[in-house]
């Protein structure tokens, strides 16, 4: 199975002359990308020609209805709710992380403590979201008023003198529960962010930075004139991988709230739909939705891609 | 430690420049300046020191519950455990590997994660070799269709692959995790490695080929040991990536005790007890001490590994 349609290609110009190694590459490139294309072939890209079919059909995939779950979706109160809140993500979470990773690579680059105040940063990537999710359970715990408060957050609350909280589980305050979420969130990744985008700080020369200050520039515009232009290639990779991560979002939800208190999200929803509710029709739709949605930041990858290719 | 720390030539410091040119200037505001310097960089030291404390808090609270008695756990908040009396226990993890199971849902984690970690990355490397160094009709098409597969959520390919995975018989078998984490991490690994391997100087394979070196030969002999550091930082991504993962486990092995990873236990303990904080806090300890091992262990070529790949992309 193919992954991508065929189309024609035009031959490279240089390959007439490079004729008995070309020809030989032809055939044998199979070989080396053979394993990844049927793997991928079989299964992710059928399985992303199913749901697309699926998405079409009613309930239990026997009927054919058109677009009619996508207009469910865009009209149903609870489903719009859903994808908001991944909306919100989107933004809030990427966001979060690329910019704090961004600043805490560039504050760390500049102390002594450099390698151990990164450690600290990074263990939250090496925990499990269950892991997370426990963690901070203990951090959102909730009692009632007069008992004593062992989550922390209500601790430190309630010490200035505010009534205890039900942290991401008061149905009256949806858009602090989703951001309590995401600050989970923000929390596991910004380390992944802050070490890939360290790495690239290390490659600015520093004679470049010593020059700038030399000439009397102040720090923030040479972050803003300098490092941050010189990274841009980095800060494209981490925040495109942080992109697709995020509209991806699952295991919190799925852990933390189960999607409750208005926290749905789209994944969640969609292991509803499939697995409670036996909705292919709606859950492919919403699968679809998501597929949608990030062909924006596969395009610019793509264009991305091609000008590296051309730079090579 | 000098003691004039701000006189010895330092390489963060804005002060201390080795330019003859700005030499004079430096020295007439040398004292100023290294004031002004000594004052922001150890503002800068209290902030980033400040940022790594808040980071760990939470990690610091679960750590010390875990050796905390169960009724202090509930009826205090962690941060009083580390006043005097200490009353410090190791009962949570003596309950947690002997009686939860989870001993064998650590060993089951580990029989998931090597395969599921060293089959995408092989592939991905072979992939990625030709992607990189072989010209070849539809080669750009090919790749960026791997590429796109990256966006694919794990929902998606479910039910697909568990029919076909019934079908030919492997569900609840490790082997069905295998193939499935195969699969989902193929698209990163090839993306991030080939753009490791394209980052190699052309005139390495330029003049293997000229010496009339296979593929083969050139990926085993001159490729691997040049890429080491890429690849043992995808292992570390991959590994951890497994070793966390909960839902493919959770679809493709069922619910069954005893093929089950350290996540659907530990999952399974949040939703079904979930007030049982003795029992989360020292089994999501012990779920995090091998990844952390890992990490720690492979820190080095992790960050030279990114370096290579991110930076010349």
């Amino acid at each position: 199975m193919a992954v991508a349609v065929p189309q024609p290609v035009a031959p490279p110009a240089q390959q007439s002359r490079k004729a008995p190694a070309a020809r030989r590459d032809k055939f044998f490139a199979w070989f080396w990308i053979g394993p990844a294309v049927v793997f991928v072939g079989v299964l992710l890209f059928y399985p992303v020609l199913d749901t697309i079919g699926l998405s079409l059909f009613n309930f239990d995939s026997s009927k054919f209805v058109g677009l009619q779950n996508f207009h469910l979706i865009f009209t149903n109160p609870l489903l719009l709710q859903v994808l908001r809140n991944n909306l919100l993500w989107l933004v809030v979470a990427t966001g979060g992380t690329v910019l704090l990773g961004l600043i805490i690579a560039v504050l760390v680059d500049r102390v002594r403590i450099e390698s151990f105040a990164k450690a600290t940063i990074f263990i939250p990537m090496a925990l499990s979201m269950t892991a997370a999710a426990v963690i901070w359970r203990f951090v959102y715990a909730y009692a009632a008023p007069g008992e004593k408060q062992i989550g922390l957050l209500n601790a430190i609350w309630t010490a200035f003198g505010g009534q205890p909280q039900a942290w991401t589980a008061d149905p009256k305050s949806v858009l602090l529960n989703n951001l309590l979420l995401i600050v989970t969130y923000v929390w596991m990744w910004t380390g992944f962010c802050m070490v890939i985008l360290s790495a690239a700080l290390k490659s600015i020369p520093t004679e470049i930075l010593e020059a700038a200050r030399t000439d009397g520039a102040s720090e923030l515009s040479i972050f803003f004139r300098i490092t941050v232009p010189m990274i841009s290639p980095t800060i494209a990779v981490v925040a495109t991988t942080m992109l697709i991560n995020v509209l991806k979002i699952f295991d919190i939800v799925y852990v933390m709230t189960g999607g409750n208190f208005g926290t749905n999200v789209i994944n969640n929803e969609y292991w509803n739909q499939l697995f409670n509710f036996n909705q292919f029709g709606v859950a492919s739709a919403l699968a679809v939705i998501l597929l949608i949605a990030v062909i924006p930041v596969m395009l610019f990858n793509i264009r991305r891609f091609r000008i590296q290719e051309a730079q090579r | 430690m000098s003691a004039t720390p701000h006189m010895t030539p330092n390489p963060t410091s804005d002060v201390a420049l080795p330019l003859p040119r700005v030499g004079a200037l430096v020295r007439r505001r040398s004292l100023a300046a290294t004031l002004v310097h000594v004052f922001s960089s150890s503002v800068l030291t209290v902030l980033v020191v400040l940022i790594a404390l808040i980071w760990s808090v939470p990690t610091i609270g679960l750590f010390i519950s875990s050796f905390r008695p169960p009724t202090a756990i509930h009826n205090s908040g962690w941060w009083t455990g580390l006043t005097p009396p200490w009353h410090f226990t190791i009962e949570n993890y003596q309950n947690v590997i002997q009686a939860q199971g989870l001993g064998q849902a650590f060993i089951n984690s580990l029989i998931i994660s090597i395969p599921g970690t060293i089959l995408p990355v092989l592939l991905a490397a072979f992939a990625a070799y030709a992607f990189a160094w072989m010209k070849f009709p539809g080669r750009d098409w090919i790749f960026l269709g791997i590429v796109a597969m990256m966006i694919v959520p794990v929902q998606m390919m479910l039910i697909p692959t568990l029919k076909l995975f019934t079908n030919i018989g492997i569900t609840g078998s490790y082997v069905s995790v295998w193939l499935a984490h195969t699969a989902l991490g193929l698209p990163f690994a090839v993306y991030l490695l080939r753009s490791f391997f394209g980052a190699l100087p052309s005139d390495l394979f330029e003049s293997a080929s000229i010496d009339g070196a296979s593929h083969v030969r050139v990926f085993f002999s001159i490729l691997l040991p040049l890429s080491v550091p890429s690849l043992a930082s995808l292992v570390i991504f991959q590994f951890m990536w497994v070793w966390n993962d909960l839902l493919v486990a959770l679809i493709f092995l069922g619910g069954s005790q005893n093929v089950a990873p350290l996540t659907v236990t530990i999952a399974d303990q949040v939703n079904s007890f979930g007030t049982n904080y003795e029992v989360l806090t020292s089994a999501a300890f012990l779920s995090m001490a091998l990844p952390l091992a890992v990490f720690f262990g492979l820190q080095r070529y992790f960050v030279r590994g990114i370096l290579a790949g991110s930076v010349k992309g």
